[in-house]
């Protein structure tokens, strides 16, 4: 599998599938991992760096899962094919800076990624469509035994996995559950759910990663402990936070339709309206009306658009898959053109 | 809504802090929140904030543990101070009375209840630190009024209490 074959397919994680998938995009767990008696990558010299690239792609070619993943060295990679990769949140952005030595896996369906050398020597996800981090956890914890029988880690058996930042330390694990929650924000609840949600200590970004604004009314919320607890608890912990949510996020979208029906299908009729009818669109707008128009198909309003298509599009908007797309550089201009033509085409404008 | 620094632009960053658990939201526009967060960057690293919870009353103590060093990496306490980060695993034992209350300060614990790497023989846990920290959290779920939970984390004290004493007998 190359690179340039992911262009062609979406993520599992887009299948807008899974339990609860009207409300819950996707759930995702990571584990932080380094090597034995190996120092971090921030402390390492570039030949300690490959010599750990070396250690870890020898042992996965050893492992039945990794048969067919790729195996990326980001210092081969152009400044595109680095961001698409970002966008398609396969790696982290920090892990695109200072290419050298680092190097990401990603299994064929983009279920699972390993970027190698970021901050630990491997962060691995595991992400899923809809509310199911159980699942979630069941994959991202046999691929984890798989590779503990191969490589040595860092591990004491009363502080856990040892990180670079004693903040993972412990399970070095985070889960965490991206929700659509235009109602919330619409009815002006949201911000109250966010600061209870930081009262629990758990953390909130939007679609785009850490250190974004929440953008296309898409929240990601994670556990911030990662000690203390064993795994399964952390998760149940995010399970009946998250439930709490849906269950506020259905009461709002109920309210709005109840109370403002007229207002909320002109709303979401007229997004559609622009999507297909748009020849020039920058990606805020594209976001904020896609959000609307998914919001129409998990209430029922729109019936003719499924909604993997318009999680796909939240993906190919984005600058660098245009790009890839047209194979080629565009300008500001240029990707804004291509936007609403790609949208067009997937929404039959 | 306005942002709250120059009351002219839309506020799309909004920013939730939390000081000694009293909570506090900025709304900025993106050009404020930009140069907010240099700001903070300057004053609060993470580096500076790991530091601060690390020193936190014992500052005479502390001028001694800035000049000990990993003995396999040769990080010594003052770097991680400033940077944050931990120079390898071994970090872990040369600094192991620093990060103790480091980690207990960020998790509210120091004790890893997670599961092991499968090359390691399975650790023996020690039953009595399981139990003290499964009632630590039993009191702590009642606090929070997490009945559920407590409801569980009791069953699970039972359980390993009887199953304590069935060995005993």
């Amino acid at each position: 599998m190359k690179l340039d074959d992911l262009i062609k397919q979406s993520g599992e994680w887009l299948k807008g599938t899974g339990p609860n998938a009207n409300i819950v995009m996707s759930s995702r767990i990571r584990l932080a991992r380094n090597l034995v008696k190996t120092p971090f990558p921030n402390k390492s010299v570039k030949k300690s760096l490959l010599d750990v690239l070396a250690t870890v792609e020898t042992a996965t070619q050893q492992i039945d899962y990794f048969k067919n993943a790729m195996f990326l060295r980001i210092a081969e990679l152009d400044g595109v094919d680095k961001q698409f990769l970002v966008e398609r949140h396969l790696m982290s952005h920090e892990h695109s800076t200072n290419p050298e030595g680092k190097a990401l896996i990603v299994s064929p369906e983009e279920i699972l990624s390993i970027m190698v050398n970021e901050e630990d020597h491997l962060r691995i996800q595991v992400m899923q469509s809809g509310f199911n981090l159980t699942e979630t956890w069941k994959i991202i914890n046999m691929i984890d035994d798989r590779l503990s029988e191969k490589l040595e880690f860092a591990f004491l058996p009363d502080w856990g996995y040892l990180t670079a930042c004693p903040t993972n330390t412990g399970t070095a694990m985070r889960g965490s559950v991206m929700l659509h929650l235009p109602a919330l924000v619409m009815t002006k609840q949201i911000n109250k759910v966010l600061a209870a949600i930081a009262k629990l200590s758990f953390a909130s970004r939007g679609f785009y990663g850490e250190g974004t604004q929440a953008t296309g009314n898409f929240f990601q919320i994670s556990n911030q402990v990662s000690m203390g607890h064993s795994e399964e608890d952390i998760i149940q912990n995010i399970n009946g936070l998250i439930r709490q949510i849906i269950d506020q996020e259905e009461q709002a979208r109920q309210a709005l339709l109840l109370q403002n029906r007229p207002m909320l299908e002109d709303k979401i009729w007229r997004s559609l309206g622009i999507l297909r009818n748009a020849h020039i669109i920058s990606s805020q707008e594209t976001i904020e009306l896609l959000s609307m128009v998914r919001l129409g198909i998990d209430v029922g309003i729109i019936k003719d658009v499924s909604r993997s298509s318009i999680n796909e599009l939240f993906m190919m908007i984005q600058p660098a898959h245009l790009q890839k797309i047209e194979s080629k550089k565009l300008t500001t201009a240029e990707r804004d053109a291509k936007r609403a033509s790609v949208i067009r085409e997937k929404l039959g404008g | 809504m306005q942002c709250d620094i120059c009351g002219k632009k839309k506020a799309t960053v909004h920013l939730t802090e939390i000081v000694d658990e009293q909570m506090s939201e900025m709304h900025l526009c993106e050009d404020c929140a930009r140069e907010k967060s240099v700001q903070m960057e300057q004053q609060f690293g993470l580096a500076d904030l790991l530091a601060g919870l690390a020193d936190f009353g014992k500052q005479v103590k502390d001028m001694e543990a800035v000049k000990i060093k990993c003995s396999h990496c040769g990080l010594t306490y003052e770097d991680f101070r400033k940077f944050g980060r931990l120079g390898c695993s071994e970090c872990y034992g040369s600094f192991r009375e620093q990060l103790s209350v480091l980690l207990k300060k960020i998790h509210g614990s120091n004790r890893h209840l997670g599961k092991s790497p499968v090359k390691m023989a399975s650790p023996i846990k020690d039953k009595t630190d399981q139990l003290q920290e499964l009632r630590n959290q039993l009191q702590e779920a009642i606090r929070t009024e997490s009945f559920e939970k407590a409801a569980a984390l009791r069953d699970k004290i039972h359980e390993l209490e009887k199953r304590g004493k069935a060995k005993e007998t």
